[in-house]
């Protein structure tokens, strides 16, 4: 029987999983897809929020605003990108300008440092491409940029150096308490656990309900975006929200952590908890946002977008998010209702959920946790000296695949070896940028699936693009 | 930092053609740096005929094209990099490339070849929405896959997009085993060579819709069905007008673009239409020793055109490092793509031209019993009627020495289309 079994390798999990890790206990992390990140977690504006938008008072503002503290600690000790670029909520209509005063009360509450209003001409000197009708901004110095899957994968690397186990492609098809814990019945056979950790995103309700009565319900609450090249990446350096609205921050104009910028998100409700497709009504609402220059001065130019993306949030009907010990199910953990700020919040979480679980299983620390790691080295942000350095120590890093982004076989390859080693494309992908560029993968697509065929020894027709029925490829040329 | 005479960046059919004649114009220091593992280029996948019509007078295929090519850079004991990608360059013509080998090296050239080619547009720029499952390939990366490694994309496909490569990729498919269900196209047109539409499509009865797109993607691991819907004059789908198609693969044929991120760095100023370098008649970008051909510089319909253009860069590199002879402050006349044009290559011109110079546009829509007339300031200098123009195919004028001798102080020439 395992100690510890955690659904769901999204930011949540794999926080969770790593904060565990320091505990001498059985744990293992069930997650459906092929990676860590590759559900709720991995679409989504990659903004770290500093916490003036949540509701005073709710554990959603003191785990976003613990969160954001506890994020550019981590970034350190696991060595994975983020900046800190601020945020600025632009009021661009006179008579809205007291929802500003509103934010900036709700940000002392919350004890978010260095808020501020500034007046247009000051907002406008630290970003000249704002809009025209830009009145004042809320200034947040603390909100930064990162990218989901890159603090995913940290995390969750980290846990797996210090003993998790992680098996992914293995679905939960259904728990029942027994003697002692829970089983688990999956597509890969049943699992026994002392306690669960519910970190299943979109699907959280669902595992929930099924050994407490007392049900909650979450929405799967769809975001669309478009994505626009690096090269008008530096129209904006701060995150820059509209207003918000009933259904969330409203549609942003920000840079990436990896500096394209994006329009986004949108938010409707959707019943279908895999319905990741996006949608001409959508595109078309946001490519006129581009179009109409939103939250800019300046038209974005639509030939630049590169792609167009769309996200589940796990909506609560509470809007809080849900992290305890469920009453009626001893043993059995929720951390349910992670939607935004939830990326921000889940080192948080992470935290907030060892400490619940530890106390309750009388957990012992190790001593011998390793508490950093290194992370993979990105060729092009390195010196010249340094990249001079790392082809003499390995040749492969001289040999360019994605010539949009600039990846060499050298992280490839790094991305494959690496502890919960790259299997498929995205896997590649999300560790490398291999494919994000401006040609979305239509070059180095046939080199990567030689490598990854090549590095675990599989025929290439076997290669996916994301776990499961994803294959690439049907099979050989003069079969028929 | 070594230097070199001619630097040539891309080694495929423009790189080579160039090298070639630099090499036949007195030039002997000469290196080509490729980043694929061969030479030759895009036309290594190529391998369906209709090659060398115009260039050898006969039908080759991609390879056998390339091949001829390869052989005279090699016979000419030209100097080749391999998996080589140039990293980095700047407007002194200072060059840094990198391989496994030698790590990251500097060079200086006295001239500098732009040879990249060109892209294909991927669906992220069409934004088509829907879900992205495995099986969506550009129709070039699923040539690749098929004629280059063997393998098979798919087994029924949609294709959209009636650009060359889908055309040639619809037949490769079929002869494949595979099911090609249908063509969409969203223009009222196809960008395609008539020869392909005819060989690639009307010889295996795969139907070509015109006025159409893709507006829905199924399947969320691997492609399963695709909706194709008419679209209006705006190119907005016609809601009523949708149609399902069950498939495995969807296939991208729908558009190509100059790959000029190192032109960017050098700050070339680019043709907003072409997406290519802004070049003179000796196909010198603005930046002095620049030199620009094959698709980096617009998309040409033919590999003949690209080799005869490259030639023409390559010799012109030559004339330039061996007498310095262009100066920088010399009378250029812009070259204007008027009503019914869409670009035109070159976009300037010297008053003092010594040979007849070739200007190749393409134009923006059908044009059937029309003219195409060249203008020098107001005055119409040349009138040619035409059966039929096509976007799909490279048209050209040739502006002679004499014709501009005659007319010493124009200040444009424009190119139009207007009734014959």
């Amino acid at each position: 029987m395992k100690d510890i079994v955690i659904i769901g390798a999204g930011v949540s999990g794999t926080c969770i999983a790593r904060e565990l890790s320091r505990y001498a206990a059985h744990i293992c992390v069930l997650e459906k897809g092929d990676d860590v990140a590759s559900g709720t977690s991995k679409a989504n504006s990659g903004v770290i929020h500093s916490g003036f938008d949540a509701k005073p008072g709710t554990l959603m503002a003191e785990l976003n605003v613990e969160g954001n503290k506890l994020m550019w600690e981590r970034a350190k000790e696991l060595n994975f990108p983020v900046k800190q670029n601020g945020a600025l909520v632009v009021c661009t209509d006179p008579d809205e300008r007291d929802h500003l005063d509103v934010l900036l009360d709700q940000a002392y509450k919350n004890g978010v440092p260095g808020v501020r209003i500034l007046e247009r001409d000051e907002v406008l000197k630290m970003e000249p491409n704002l809009t025209d009708k830009t009145v004042a901004a809320l200034y947040a110095p603390t909100g930064g940029v990162i990218s989901p899957f890159g603090l995913a994968i940290a995390m969750g690397e980290n846990a797996n150096v210090n003993g998790v186990d992680f098996q992914f492609e293995t679905e939960v098809t259904n728990i029942y308490p027994i003697e002692g814990g829970y089983h688990l019945d999956t597509n890969k056979g049943p699992i026994e656990t002392k306690a669960i950790i519910n970190a299943a995103g979109v699907y959280a309700d669902v595992f929930h309900n099924m050994v407490s009565e007392k049900k909650i319900h979450i929405t799967a609450r769809k975001g669309e975006y478009l994505l626009f090249d690096k090269a008008i990446g530096h129209i904006f350096t701060a995150s820059v929200f509209p207003l918000p609205g009933k259904m969330g921050k409203g549609i942003l104009t920000a840079p990436t952590i990896d500096g394209n910028l994006y329009v986004g998100p949108t938010a409707n409700d959707v019943d279908d908890k895999e319905g990741v497709n996006t949608t001409q009504e959508i595109l078309d609402l946001l490519v006129d946002k581009a179009e109409t220059a939103h939250l800019c001065k300046i038209k974005l130019p639509l030939n630049r977008i590169i792609t167009s993306f769309s996200g589940l949030r796990a909506h609560e009907d509470h809007h809080e998010f849900i992290v305890e010990e469920v009453a009626d199910a001893p043993n059995f953990f929720d951390a349910a209702g992670i939607e935004s700020p939830g990326l921000t919040s889940s080192p948080a979480i992470g935290v907030r959920m060892a400490k619940i679980v530890s106390k309750k299983m009388e957990l012992k620390e190790k001593d011998n946790f390793i508490s950093t790691r290194k992370g993979i080295t990105h060729f092009r942000d390195l010196s010249e000296e340094e990249k001079q350095a790392k082809i003499a120590e390995n040749p492969a890093y001289g040999q360019i695949i994605c010539r949009c982004e600039m990846i060499t076989e050298g992280e490839i390859l790094d991305a494959i070896h690496r502890p919960l080693g790259a299997r498929s494309m995205d896997a590649i992908k999300r560790r490398t940028r291999a494919g994000m560029g401006r040609c979305q993968a239509g070059f180095c697509t046939p080199k990567t699936m030689e490598i990854l065929a090549r590095e675990w020894g599989v025929p290439m027709t076997s290669i996916t693009k994301k776990g499961g029925k994803s294959k690439m490829l049907v099979g050989y040329t003069k079969e028929i | 930092m070594e230097e070199r005479q001619i630097v040539i960046i891309g080694g495929g059919p423009a790189g080579l053609s160039a090298a070639v004649a630099a090499k036949n114009a007195g030039a002997d220091d000469i290196l080509i740096i490729e980043r694929d593992e061969r030479l030759g280029g895009i036309l290594n996948q190529c391998i369906h005929n209709g090659f060398g019509l115009h260039t050898f007078k006969e039908e080759l295929t991609g390879p056998e094209y390339a091949k001829r090519y390869i052989n005279q850079v090699i016979d000419f004991g030209i100097d080749y990099l391999l998996n080589t990608m140039v990293v980095d360059i700047d407007d002194k013509r200072q060059v840094t490339y990198m391989n496994r080998e030698e790590g990251l090296v500097t060079i200086k050239a006295d001239a500098v070849i732009l040879a990249m080619g060109c892209r294909e547009r991927p669906r992220g720029a069409l934004n088509i929405p829907g879900y992205r499952p495995a099986g969506i390939y550009t129709a070039g990366t699923a040539q690749r896959l098929v004629n280059m490694e063997g393998y098979m994309p798919g087994r029924k496909v949609v294709i959209l997009g009636s650009g060359d490569i889908g055309l040639i990729m619809a037949r490769r498919m079929t002869l494949e085993g595979a099911e090609v269900k249908v063509v969409a196209e969203i223009m009222p047109f196809s960008g395609g060579l008539k020869r392909n539409i005819v060989q690639c499509l009307d010889d295996f009865d795969i139907p070509l819709k015109l006025n159409h797109t893709v507006v829905d993607i199924r399947g969320r691991e691997r492609v399963e069905g695709v909706t194709i819907a008419e679209v209006d004059e705006n190119r907005k789908p016609i809601p009523g007008t949708e149609e399902d198609y069950d498939c495995d693969t969807l296939l991208l044929s729908v558009g190509l673009i100059p790959e000029n991120e190192l032109s960017e760095k050098i700050g070339v100023p680019l043709d907003p239409v072409t997406h290519g370098p802004i070049v003179n008649e000796t196909f010198e970008t603005k930046v002095s020793g620049v030199f620009a051909c094959g698709n980096v510089l617009h998309v040409h319909d033919l590999v003949d055109f690209v080799s005869e253009e490259a030639a023409k860069a390559g010799e012109n590199a030559v004339a330039f490092v061996k007498a310095n002879y262009y100066e920088p402050n010399r009378q250029q006349i812009d070259i204007l793509a008027g009503e019914g044009v869409g670009y035109t290559v070159p976009q300037t011109i010297a008053q003092n031209i010594d040979e007849p110079l070739k200007v190749r546009f393409r134009v923006r829509g059908i044009y059937q019993g029309k003219a195409v007339s060249v203008y020098f300031d107001n005055e119409r200098i040349q009138h040619k009627k035409k059966r039929i123009i096509a976007p799909g195919q490279m048209e050209e004028v040739l502006i002679k020495p004499e014709e501009l001798n005659a007319h010493a102080s124009i200040k444009q020439i424009k190119v139009v289309i207007e009734d014959a």
